[in-house]
């Protein structure tokens, strides 16, 4: 394995825990804004709250670490990604923001306050769908280089299926991972009402996600067949992708392992994220950029490495301890005691 | 919109999201240590006052905290989509402390959702102060990395140009560059002082508003005595940092002291006004001051703005930015002398009306001074991004849709300026300490209130 494979894995791989700690976090709140609506707060509120108060910090910075990372071991995407992206970028950046103050103002400040909950529900929902089209742009045919200068081509962009269906996945996705795992967390916390909506919510979300994902596939091969092609090399990926699917809903649908569920549904977003991602390689932007081009000078790039792990050392133990509070403590789970600051 | 107005909007975008971030981030630096002390003294001296302080502290900081990594997250990503030529370039010399500081916000967010949830939990309550630790490690050392990419602008080294291509690159050796020693300890110094005098401006305003429980008094008395050691740490070590600017950005300090001619014996210019040829008028001249600041020798030369091109020379009103930000510092450093003094030596008068709303309006004061201080810091490096390789105008995107995003993240920092305050003191109305310590006595039946 050389320094660029290393480095673009370890990216990914940040990028994959952001998606799946930002999907939970995100529809959690979705789902509390949304009981709010329909009158089922009482039955969702606590156990959402209970799981998101003490991590929500840590979500966003898996995404800081993925962003300063990528200019550090691959410095042009600088240029050619945030040249184009100011838009997009921006309004996902907006929506964090609402997101996470009004999800702390809440919290911390005026617990159950209705509008700062909507205000972040909403938000949370819609940030997956800005950013995600980063991964449509990626894709090539929506950049042109006008006097050498990247420019981003926003009618054809709104204009292509491709974008739709990939916003479509993003939405459906957060929605189910969601619900997947607060099922599974509801569960543990022997809240037998709340688990069993969200139970609900997540066959509910099982299906739109996978056709999603199929259109998507769909629309490559007319848009980029160089990557569609190399899609079909990792087959077997995607295989063992869709049997973990099916596994989720059926365990799901016959009430039974939860935790296996969840499991499961992990395994199958990242078999079909690293598939995808394997798929994409070399190229970090359809057809200007690739991980080998824009690498960094090895000086920094062996540095970065060896802080990286330096910085595992010290990061592991503490998210274990973090999940072994809040994630596997029993008491805690369901909710006995409160030892809020 | 051509490139000439995208390099301005993302000038004042830049600002505008620094400015707003950095008030936020320096009490996010400042105030774990300050709960850490509170919580440390009310151990030792097992007093329930000091504990309640340090748990009221840390809910308000909290939020804080929430508008400071939402703002921390747009700058960290505005400056990949505003400055996308530098941040290439930046990439490949001066991404090690900005990957590292990651890790250092992975440290504070982890330890602080554990400090938060399990207030009571322990037994032994050195445990839960053993957790703040991390955090406040962690915010002191966020603040640590991100001003090494501050220093490595000012003065840029670690890698050589040649043919346009960098080469020999060291990112060690840009990272420990001549600018990072004053610069790191006088970020990190101010920070403590001003999250002291913060909170000490919270406690005085308590005891104007009618409560005059000791809780307030011990908060203020705490507040004050931290606030006055890192005022006097921030003096110096700014003195420091005048030294640094004349030696290797003598250009900044002598747009600052208006100081047009290369001489000996320079005196330092205190306010005063500049007429169209350069004259300083109604100034008050402190004679061998600036000799004195940039070398620690009355008789020292120091270089003036004729050694420089003309547009090479940073705008003059950093004078006044300089200025302010040197008199709030001295300011503070005696209003809180003389309250320590008054406390020592039983004086009436700093229990008055208007001694307590001298304190309230240090708090104010202090977050000025450091929007002052990195206002200074930055203007005084124009027309550079990168001091001697990269001007601004050449970094900036060539995006045009700059000055919408402006709009918009007005906005936005309207809505999370006034929404933080908003939520800080209906939090703390709600609750008063009176209330709570009430509370505390009936559940666990200590015997304070
Ligand atoms: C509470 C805030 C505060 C206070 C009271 C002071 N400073 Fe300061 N100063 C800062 C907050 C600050 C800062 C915000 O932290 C800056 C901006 C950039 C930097 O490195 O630190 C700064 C920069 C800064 C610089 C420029 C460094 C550079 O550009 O590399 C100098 C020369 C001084 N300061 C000198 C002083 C002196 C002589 C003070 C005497 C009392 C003083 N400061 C008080
Ligand atoms: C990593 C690096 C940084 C980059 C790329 C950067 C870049 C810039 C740029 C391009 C400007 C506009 C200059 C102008 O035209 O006025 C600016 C201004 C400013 N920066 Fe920095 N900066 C960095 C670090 C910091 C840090 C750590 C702070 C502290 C909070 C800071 C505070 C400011 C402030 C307050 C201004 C406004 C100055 C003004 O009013 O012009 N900067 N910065
Ligand atoms: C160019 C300048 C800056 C950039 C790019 C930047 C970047 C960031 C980012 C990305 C975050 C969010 C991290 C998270 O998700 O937890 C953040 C938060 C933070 N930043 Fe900044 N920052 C800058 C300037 C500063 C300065 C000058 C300081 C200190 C004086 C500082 C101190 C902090 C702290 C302590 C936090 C954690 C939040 C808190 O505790 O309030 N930052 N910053």
């Amino acid at each position: 394995m050389n320094l660029e494979i290393l480095g673009i894995t370890v990216l990914w791989t940040f990028l994959f825990g952001y998606i799946m700690v930002g999907a939970i976090d995100f529809g959690a709140g979705f789902f509390n804004a949304y009981s709010t609506v329909t009158g089922k707060q009482r039955v969702l509120t606590k156990v959402i709250q209970r799981y998101l108060s003490p991590v929500w910090e840590i979500t966003n910075v898996f995404l800081v670490f993925f962003f300063v990372g990528i200019i550090g071991f691959f410095p042009k995407t600088a240029f050619y990604y945030g040249t184009t992206l100011l838009v997009p970028v921006s309004f996902g950046v907006i929506l964090l923001a609402i997101r996470g103050s009004y999800y702390a103002f809440e919290t911390y400040g005026s617990r159950g306050h209705k509008g700062y909950s909507f205000m972040y529900g909403l938000a949370g929902i819609l940030i997956p769908a800005s950013l995600s089209i980063v991964l449509t742009i990626s894709e090539g045919g929506f950049i042109e280089l006008v006097d050498g200068n990247p420019v981003l081509d926003y009618w054809k962009l709104f204009t292509s299926p491709l974008t739709w269906a990939i916003v479509v996945l993003s939405i459906s996705a957060t929605l189910y991972i969601s619900a997947v795992f607060l099922t599974w967390y509801a569960n543990k916390a022997r809240d037998t009402e709340a688990a069993g909506l969200l139970r609900r919510y997540a066959l509910t979300w099982s299906l739109p996600t996978m056709i999603a994902a199929a259109g998507i596939i769909v629309e490559l091969r007319k848009h980029q067949p160089e990557h569609y092609s190399n899609i079909q090399n990792f087959w077997p990926m995607f295989l063992i992708s869709f049997l973990l699917f099916v596994g989720t809903v059926v365990l799901l649908y016959t009430k039974r392992q939860y935790g296996w569920a969840f499991a499961m549904l992990a395994g199958q977003f990242a078999f079909a994220f690293y598939g995808y991602g394997a798929s994409h390689y070399p190229y970090l932007l359809y057809p200007y950029l690739t991980i080998y081009d824009s690498f960094t000078n090895p000086a920094m790039a062996i540095s970065l490495v060896v802080v990286f792990i330096l910085g595992l050392c010290l990061l592991i133990p503490s998210l274990i301890l973090v999940m072994r509070l809040f994630l596997f403590d029993k008491d805690y789970v369901r909710g006995k005691g409160d030892y809020h600051a | 919109m051509g490139n000439e107005e995208s390099v301005f909007f993302s000038r004042v975008l830049t600002e505008t999201t620094l400015s707003f971030h950095i008030l936020y981030a320096t009490i996010g630096v400042g105030v774990p240590l300050m709960i850490m002390i509170a919580q440390w003294v009310g151990i030792r001296k097992n007093d329930e006052h000091y504990i309640l302080l340090a748990r009221r502290w840390a809910r308000g900081f909290v939020i804080t905290v929430a508008v400071g990594v939402v703002t921390g997250t747009a700058i960290g990503l505005q400056l990949s989509l505003l400055w996308p030529n530098f941040m290439e370039l930046a990439g490949n010399v001066i991404a090690l402390p900005l990957f590292m500081e990651t890790f250092a916000f992975f440290f504070e967010a982890i330890f602080l959702g554990i400090y938060l949830y399990t207030w009571d939990r322990f037994e032994n309550q050195k445990k839960h102060l053993l957790l703040l630790i991390p955090v406040a490690l962690g915010a002191a050392f966020s603040a640590v990395f991100i001003t090494i990419v501050n220093a490595f602008m000012n003065a840029p080294r670690g890698f050589d140009i040649v043919n346009g291509e960098l080469v020999n690159i060291s990112p060690l050796l840009a990272m420990f560059n001549p600018a990072m020693p004053t610069k790191v300890a006088h970020v990190v110094v101010t920070a403590f002082m001003t999250a002291a005098f913060v909170l000490a401006a919270i406690a005085a305003f308590r005891l104007l508003r009618g409560s005059d429980h000791v809780y307030h008094k011990k908060a203020l008395l705490l507040t004050m005595k931290v606030g006055f050691i890192f005022s006097i740490g921030a003096a110096i070590i700014g003195d420091f940092s005048g030294k640094y600017l004349a030696e290797y950005q003598p250009e900044k300090l002598a747009a600052a002291e208006w100081h047009f001619e290369t001489t000996d014996k320079a005196e330092l210019i205190l306010m005063g006004v500049l007429t169209e040829d350069n004259e300083v008028k109604y100034a008050l001249k402190i004679p061998y001051g600036l000799s004195v600041l940039a070398a620690n020798n009355p008789f020292a030369e120091v270089v003036g703005l004729d050694q420089f091109p003309e547009d090479e020379v940073p705008p003059l009103y950093i004078h006044y930015l300089f200025n302010f930000m040197v008199f709030i510092g001295m300011w503070m450093s005696l209003l809180s002398a003389v309250f320590l003094l008054g406390q020592w030596r039983k004086w009436k008068f700093i229990t008055t009306k208007w001694f307590r709303w001298l304190i309230v309006l240090g708090g104010p004061l202090s977050l000025l001074a450091i929007e002052f201080g990195w206002w200074f810091a930055e203007v005084g490096r124009q027309p550079w991004i990168l001091r001697d390789i990269m001007k601004v105008s050449e970094a900036a995107t060539t995006s045009g849709q700059v000055d919408i995003m402006l709009i918009l993240f007005c906005l936005l920092y309207l809505v999370l300026g006034v929404g933080s305050v908003v939520v800080l003191r209906r939090m703390f109305r709600r609750n008063p300490v009176e209330k709570e310590l009430e509370d505390r006595h009936a559940m666990k039946g200590s015997d304070i209130r």
